[in-house]
């Protein structure tokens, strides 16, 4: 517990930083510097043609369904989607005008893409999300366990991008301390503290992994064979368990011991008997020699175990998308029939060495992610039915901490803290958190449509975090500021659109909200800000992806 | 280890979460609306059963052995003392004085097993009554209770306030899981301050030209989108309608405990746990189906019984406050109290002198809304080895009896389309209790 005086201190400094940063960056930004461009990037031959099979699978299987796909989506709004799932916030001001000023050459997807994998703000997001699915948001164990560090242990590997074989196999068969290597607290997360030493749990990592590095929900049948297919035994589950046997907790961390066994009593059997560890398929694929763990990792990792593929490609699209391709993103079927796109994508990623960012490149390149969310033609709206074929981009709710991040970046013109990212920065002052807590998180189900609630809509009209970012401060505000130092009304008003939903204001928005802030008196002008600031953010579109 | 119990399926065949989700995707949830909701009316009606819930959850797992199953005269003890109640020969740990007192106000449960020992999924099978099963999130009672029961008046009037609420919130407050996020419960950090965000910081001039601005936005946001978005999809704008109604409500008051006469406000100690409590009342009063009040704090690895001591000094004068403030108010009988932990502590101390995590045989009470009370309800080994304590009450079991208690069929089974169903709860009513 942190004393409330040292609440307030920390308040203050972050205040005092935040401050100093607002005045740096004001004076920067109004002394017309020059903003250097992104660099443009040339879209490679390699990825030319594996966006190229990808978009005919898609486009024949839209003229199958005689669907028609929407327009194009506006550059900007791609670059938002792409902030949004890669930083978990909109992008700054200053790096709308960077990517405003990019060379018509240059392919902007790409190029955004190179400048968020750059950024730290995309390794740390990134790796937060991940560990949803490897360890959950739960505190787990007492000691032992220390999520903070697998989420940076998972950051640094996304920094560098490990091949993603590589760091799944690192989690799977690690050894030592959770302290000094990290990712044993994917192991470490599973033991069950009532006192006797019983180690981790196989059945809970058998879960996760079948779950996680799979896409299978293999739990389904802990308790009985499957009973909606015959796919499924209650062997596959506990077989798989087994290979989680040897793992123990001793002094030295986790380490394997081989004199250790898995028992279970199946259904209809009364007493426990030993399980020997079994893969619940492609049994060809596993290594014979090493540890139980590492046969596993190898099993999981193989390039031709196409279910570890394919789980990370329907995690990376619901990523980009905020909705999987296969809808629960953990239970996919593994001998299809998969829907468009997931093969080709499989095997893209399978050619490409399990490479990650080549993953995300490619999906944001694809036409289904390149589609805009709206027609052009309010008499002929978009359809429920293309979007369920990503003919359309679709609506989905923004996660919490993707509102929470976005508001506050909306205030300021840079991009905050991209050393880090704003979740982290701001966790320690409470608000982002208490705003996460309020909003509702959906916790491991991050993939769980839900629709807008009362608490959420209290939170963005009256809430703190709110109040204060569009207040009439004009040191801390960029609505304030833009209301002050725009040439003109109607520019004020863009700059509002960009930095909150990140789009330019339609005529009809622009006359709107340009007359409002037609005021002499320089107090009721930056009411008005307020005011514009207010509405943008307590508008749908704010806490939706589109 | 022996894992042939650890389902996350509570013995009963569960439902494919893939046909789950897809058939309540494509009902709109429409399906949920049970049969059990007009025979809950109808007991209403009939003015016999409770109307609300209270729930004072103990995070972190307070240990049966320092609060309602001492076993003083035994080496389990580990030289905690223990004081008597209202009941002949009934103890409780010291500190609970004032609780123990009125032990003839409700029902101890000594028995209460569950096959959770992990915060999270505890925590999860104790407030859902489900064990956790991923991808599908059961919904807690609270949840349950507003969903079956219709939409509470007072005095002829709609409750405009949330009527879910989970005060003080641990990590796991109460959710409306697969019934949707709008039966979440509505969080409250600490009632001495206002209800967080349902003041405007515009004057209503002001207000009225930012909904304005918002009509625009919202007009351009529809043009070319899909038809039914914020119908079936959003629910934006008409949950910033609902929540400007919260807003204005005058019921609002329910929530400030600040104001109310220090008389009233002193018995339940000046902690925010206190604080709580007496705003349970408040709510309860004021037509709030379930209110949640969490205690946190009696994770107690290290120095058990100093940790446990300085819970129990918050919990006794808070807990005993709130069944007298009810009782003052005529409220106990329409109202059900449930002390619940996610689970209890090893008989054993650890190396630090602290307890473990136990969950074969821990401690609830239940109490109001006319349950039978004064009596203790089974029994746990003194010498603390059997993990199999006399009269077992599974976890479930209590959710049975709530739901039972308020007229409303624990068995109902939600069908989906494809006739999979899933109960309200799987559990058996406690007969000693009803």
């Amino acid at each position: 517990m942190i004393s409330k005086s040292r609440r307030i201190l920390i308040n203050l400094g972050a205040l005092f930083v935040l401050m100093i940063g607002a005045i740096i960056t004001l004076a920067w930004y109004f002394g017309q510097q020059e903003l250097a461009p992104l660099s443009a990037a040339e879209t490679s031959v390699s990825l030319n043609e594996s966006v190229e099979r990808l978009n005919d699978a898609f486009e024949s299987s839209w003229k199958e369904l005689d669907l028609d796909s929407a327009p194009a989506a506006p550059a900007h709004t791609v670059a938002r989607r792409l902030s949004l799932a890669l930083t978990g916030a909109t992008p700054s001001l200053e790096e709308i005008r960077r990517f405003e000023k990019l060379s018509d050459e240059g392919d902007p997807t790409q190029s955004w893409l190179n400048h968020l994998f750059e950024d730290q703000r995309y390794n740390n997001y990134v790796a937060e999300r991940f560990a949803r699915a490897f360890v959950g948001v739960g505190p787990g164990p007492f000691i032992i366990y220390r999520r903070r560090r697998m989420v940076n242990w998972l950051s640094e590997q996304l920094a560098v991008n490990r091949p993603y074989d590589e760091l799944v196999r690192d989690i799977i068969a690690s050894e030592g301390t959770w302290t000094t290597n990290p990712e044993t607290n994917f192991i470490t997360a599973a033991v069950i503290q009532d006192g006797d030493n019983k180690g981790p749990d196989e059945v809970k990592l058998a879960a996760r992994t079948s779950r996680a590095f799979l896409g299978i929900s293999l739990d389904c049948v802990q308790c009985h064979d499957d009973k909606f297919g015959d796919r499924w035994k209650q062997e596959d589950f506990h077989q798989l368990a087994a290979f989680y046997a040897q793992a123990d907790m001793t002094i030295s961390g986790v380490r394997e011991k081989s004199e250790k066994d898995y028992e279970t009593a199946y259904k209809g059997v009364k007493e426990p008997s030993v399980v020997e560890p079994k893969v619940p398929f492609a049994e060809e694929l596993k290594p014979e020699a090493g540890s139980r763990r590492k046969q596993l990792a190898e099993w999981i990792t193989d390039g031709n175990n196409r279910a570890f593929a394919r789980a990370t490609v329907n995690r990376a699209w619901a990523l980009l998308f905020g909705r999987p391709l296969v809808d629960p993103v953990d239970d996919i079927p593994l001998e299809g029939p998969y829907p468009t796109g997931l093969d080709v994508l499989t095997d893209e990623f399978i050619e490409s060495g399990h490479d990650f960012q080549h993953l995300l490149r490619l999906i944001a390149a694809s036409a289904p992610f390149q589609r805009a969310s709206g027609s052009n033609d309010p008499d002929k709206p978009v359809t429920i039915e293309q979007e369920a074929a990503w003919a359309a981009f679709p609506v989905t709710p923004l996660r919490p901490e993707q509102v929470a991040g976005s508001i506050i970046q909306s205030a300021s013109f840079r991009a905050l803290d991209s050393d880090a990212h704003i979740i982290d920065k701001f966790r320690r002052f409470g608000e982002t958190n208490d705003f996460v807590k309020r909003y509702g998180d959906q916790g491991e189900n991050e993939f769980q449509e839900e629709s807008g609630t009362i608490p959420q809509r209290l939170l963005l009209m009256n809430g703190k975090l709110v109040g204060e970012r569009t207040g009439e401060n004009p040191i801390m505000n960029s609505s304030t500021r833009v209301a002050h130092y725009s040439s003109s009304e109607k520019q004020a008003v863009k700059a509002a659109f960009l930095a909150l939903l990140t789009r330019k204001p339609t005529a009809e928005e622009s006359d709107h909200f340009a007359e409002s802030l037609k005021k002499k008196n320089p107090k009721a002008k930056a009411r008005a800000s307020a005011d514009l600031y207010w509405a943008l953010i307590n508008s749908t579109e704010f806490s939706w992806n589109r | 280890m022996d894992t042939s119990s650890l389902g996350p399926c509570n013995g009963k065949d569960h439902l494919s979460r893939r046909f789950f989700l897809r058939s309540s995707a494509a009902a709109g949830l429409g399906w949920l609306t049970p049969l059990s909701q007009q025979l809950a009316r109808g007991a209403e009606k009939s003015g016999s059963r409770p109307k609300s819930v209270i729930v004072v959850w103990m995070q972190g797992g307070a240990s049966q052995l320092e609060t309602f199953d001492p076993h003083p005269d035994s080496a389990i003890s580990h030289g905690a003392k223990a004081i008597k109640t209202a009941l002949p020969g009934v103890l409780f740990g010291e500190g609970l004085e004032q609780t123990a007192a009125m032990a003839n106000d409700f029902s101890i449960l000594r028995s209460v097993v569950s096959k959770e020992g992990d915060h999270e999924r505890a925590t999860y099978n104790g407030k859902t009554g489900y064990r956790p099963f991923p991808g599908l999130v059961h919904p807690a009672i609270g949840s349950i209770i507003n969903h079956e029961l219709p939409a509470p008046t007072k005095n002829g009037v709609t409750v405009d306030i949330p009527t879910h609420i989970s005060i003080t919130p641990g990590q796991f407050p109460a959710r409306g899981g697969y019934l949707g996020a709008k039966y979440d419960a509505f969080q409250l950090f600490d009632p001495v301050n206002p209800v967080p965000d349902v003041k405007t910081w515009t004057d209503e001039e002001r207000t009225a030209r930012r909904m304005d601005s918002l009509n625009v936005l919202e007009k351009s946001f529809a043009a070319g989108r899909i038809a039914t978005l914020e119908k079936e999809r959003t629910l934006h704008q008409s949950s910033i309608k609902r929540a400007q109604s919260m807003m204005t409500s005058e019921q609002l008051t329910a929530f400030n405990v600040k104001d109310a006469p220090k008389a009233e406000r002193e018995g339940f100690g000046d902690t925010r746990f206190g604080r709580g409590c007496h705003a349970a009342i408040r709510l309860v009063e004021a037509g709030v189906r379930c209110v949640e009040v969490t205690l946190n704090g009696w994770d107690t690895h290290i120095n058990n019984h100093e940790g446990q001591l300085k819970r129990k000094q918050e919990l006794d004068p808070g807990l005993a406050s709130l069944i007298k403030g009810l009782k003052e108010r005529d409220l106990y009988d329409d109202t059900i109290i449930l002390v619940a932990t996610e689970f209890g502590r090893t008989p054993k101390l650890n190396v630090t002198d602290g307890r473990d995590h136990w969950p074969n045989g821990f401690s609830i009470l239940m109490g109001g809304g006319g349950l039978r009370s004064g009596q203790v309800i089974g029994e746990t080994d003194p010498t603390g080895k059997s993990q199999d304590p006399a009269e077992k009450v599974w976890v479930e079991d209590i959710h049975a009896t709530i739901l039972n208690r308020l007229g409303i069929d624990h068995e109902y089974e939600f069908m989906t389309s494809i006739g999979r169903p899933i109960a309200l709860s799987d559990g058996r009513p406690i007969s000693a209790l009803l």
